[in-house]
């Protein structure tokens, strides 16, 4: 539990993480992920409720604890006057680390973060990609017991996203616990094994991704479209065909356990839509049938 | 295994590898073309003060005031900017580094900028035949007590605050009367005595005492543990609002 004066920013959230596994806080803006994670690392305390991290109280062995967190930030934090390598070699002297043994961890780190041609590069020209894999790394210093990473591909482009999920599924693969922020469902599907979605603060769901679409969505969804001819007002030709019928401003979905025989129902009702898709459900799906689809800023 | 305070220290002198050309003329040459030119030109008009001649009155009053600026100065911009922009006390509240061990190693690498400045200043005084007594080198201890009786609460001021345009008002309304009015150029009792109280409400007007009693070898106007003990009353509740000051920023 977490207020910020009236505020109640995380109200009342139940989980536990077992060592070993990737988890995930999925959530629209302002839902308390956050909130969260600044608790998980040992930065905020928890206005109410029991909080342990690696078995210890934050209030008591908060040092403690953080001497064992890997933590990547939402909002980069590196310092731009220093070199790549510097930012590294000073983050492993804040966790003691001597200065011999601080020179060698970066050599390290920049070849798994493929940096190390940009080792004597200061930070402020490397792209954004480059910034989160300096971040990255640069979390890895203390060779932590648990990586807990707020919204690590934010605002990065494709190719950047895929070379971090395949660093970070090579540290879920070294036996690292990692807790990640996210809200982009693929990368939720890609990492975690396991998530709760988030909102207002509260958990609405929780699960595997698999289990989560097997829970909330159906097999398969239907887009259609059709042309000029308004969504809302065919929704009551499309009553009954497969469970679930959503109308969107500029197409209807069809939550459905066979797709193609939706289709053949929606042609024999004798509707003529200008496109049709027939697709897998996704977490997408199930995020917001879950969190609604109202714009939260 | 290193001290996350001199991991601390050790990163401001990183960034200080990058910036020091820029900081030696404001700190060391500045100080020293002041002294010249006021000491020698202006001193060569007024004479001396007290039976002192002119430029060995302000050596000490001027090496306070540098001690004064690096103190003020160095701790503005640069904190802000590390909780704003850099956001590097953020990045060290993720680490077993804690909020003492971030103000130790920030007061301390600000304290090394005094000392090097005052040691300068000292051996050009010295060169120049201003210092008369061999007290004078405990001046640079005064200065280190000086330099933390403003870095500290300016520390906590700067981490309190939102903008840098508070940085302009701190300068005008505090910095440059605490300088005019503390004895640096001129003793305080030249000054009306409804002012004068300014003087001993600055932190500067103590250091200079104590430092040109320590040049001139003479006795300050009051005793010298009253003096030491204003710096360290700045020092402390300077300590104490930082720690709260940052311990309110990082946390929530």
């Amino acid at each position: 539990m977490k207020r910020f004066g009236d505020f109640t920013a995380v109200d009342g959230i139940d989980v536990s993480v077992a060592p070993g596994e990737a988890f995930g806080f999925l959530g629209p803006n302002g839902a308390g992920k956050s909130s969260t994670m600044r608790m998980i690392a040992c930065v905020s305390m928890p206005t109410a409720g029991e909080l342990r991290i690696l078995g210890k109280d934050p209030a008591v062995h908060g040092s403690e604890i953080r001497a064992r967190l890997g933590v990547c930030p939402q909002l980069d934090n590196l310092d731009p006057d220093l070199s790549v390598r510097e930012n590294l070699t000073t983050y492993a002297r804040y966790f003691g680390l001597s200065r011999q043994e601080a020179r060698r961890r970066a050599e390290e780190l920049l070849e798994f973060a493929q940096l190390t041609e940009k080792a004597a590069s200061q930070v402020e020209p490397l792209s954004g990609g480059m910034k989160r894999r300096l971040t990255i790394a640069r979390a890895m210093v203390n060779d932590p017991d648990l990586v807990l990473l707020d919204e690590p591909t934010t605002g990065l482009d494709p190719q950047a996203r895929h070379l971090l999920w395949e660093r970070l599924f090579r540290l879920k693969q070294e036996g690292k616990t990692l807790v990640l922020t996210t809200h982009y469902m693929d990368e939720a599907e890609q990492l975690c094994d396991r998530l709760v979605v988030m909102d207002g603060g509260r958990i609405v769901a929780e699960g595997s991704p698999r289990a989560l679409i097997e829970r909330y969505s159906t097999a398969e969804v239907v887009e259609l479209r059709f042309g000029v001819l308004r969504p809302a007002d065919l929704v009551g030709k499309l009553e009954g065909v497969g469970e679930r019928v959503d109308p969107l401003p500029d197409r209807i979905l069809v939550y459905t356990g066979d797709g193609d025989a939706a289709v053949a129902e929606v042609h024999r009702r004798g509707l003529a839509p200008s496109s049709v898709l027939v697709r897998r459900s996704s977490l997408e799906d199930v995020f917001l049938h879950l969190t609604g689809r109202r714009l939260v800023d | 295994m290193a001290h996350p305070t001199l991991a601390v220290l050790e990163r401001n002198l990183l960034l200080y590898r990058r910036l020091w050309r820029a900081s030696v003329f404001s700190s060391v040459v500045l100080p020293v073309l002041f002294v010249l030119s006021i000491g020698l030109g202006v001193g060569g008009y007024v004479g001396g003060i007290g039976g002192t001649d002119y430029l060995s009155w302000i050596v000490p009053g001027v090496l306070a005031s540098t001690a004064f600026q690096i103190g003020v100065g160095e701790c503005t911009y640069t904190v802000l900017g590390d909780f704003r922009w850099v956001r590097s006390y953020h990045a060290m509240r993720a680490t077993p580094v804690d909020i003492w061990d971030m103000l130790r190693g920030w007061l301390l690498y600000v304290l090394l900028r005094v000392e090097v400045a005052v040691v300068v200043f000292l051996v050009v005084s010295a060169a120049f035949g201003a210092l008369h007594s061999p007290w004078a080198l405990v001046t640079p201890l005064v200065c280190a007590l000086l330099g933390l009786a403003v870095a500290a609460p300016v520390t906590a001021f700067a981490a309190t605050v939102e903008h840098d345009s508070y940085f302009a008002l701190l300068f005008r309304f505090v910095m440059i009367p605490s300088t005019l009015f503390a004895g640096v150029f001129f003793p305080v009792e030249q000054l009306p005595g409804l002012v004068r109280p300014l003087a001993y409400v600055s932190p500067l007007w103590h250091a200079v005492e104590l430092c040109r009693a320590a040049t001139l070898g003479g006795a300050p106007p009051w005793p010298v543990a009253a003096h030491v003990a204003c710096l360290a009353v700045f020092a402390v509740a300077g300590l104490w609002w930082a720690n709260r000051a940052f311990r309110k920023r990082l946390e929530d």
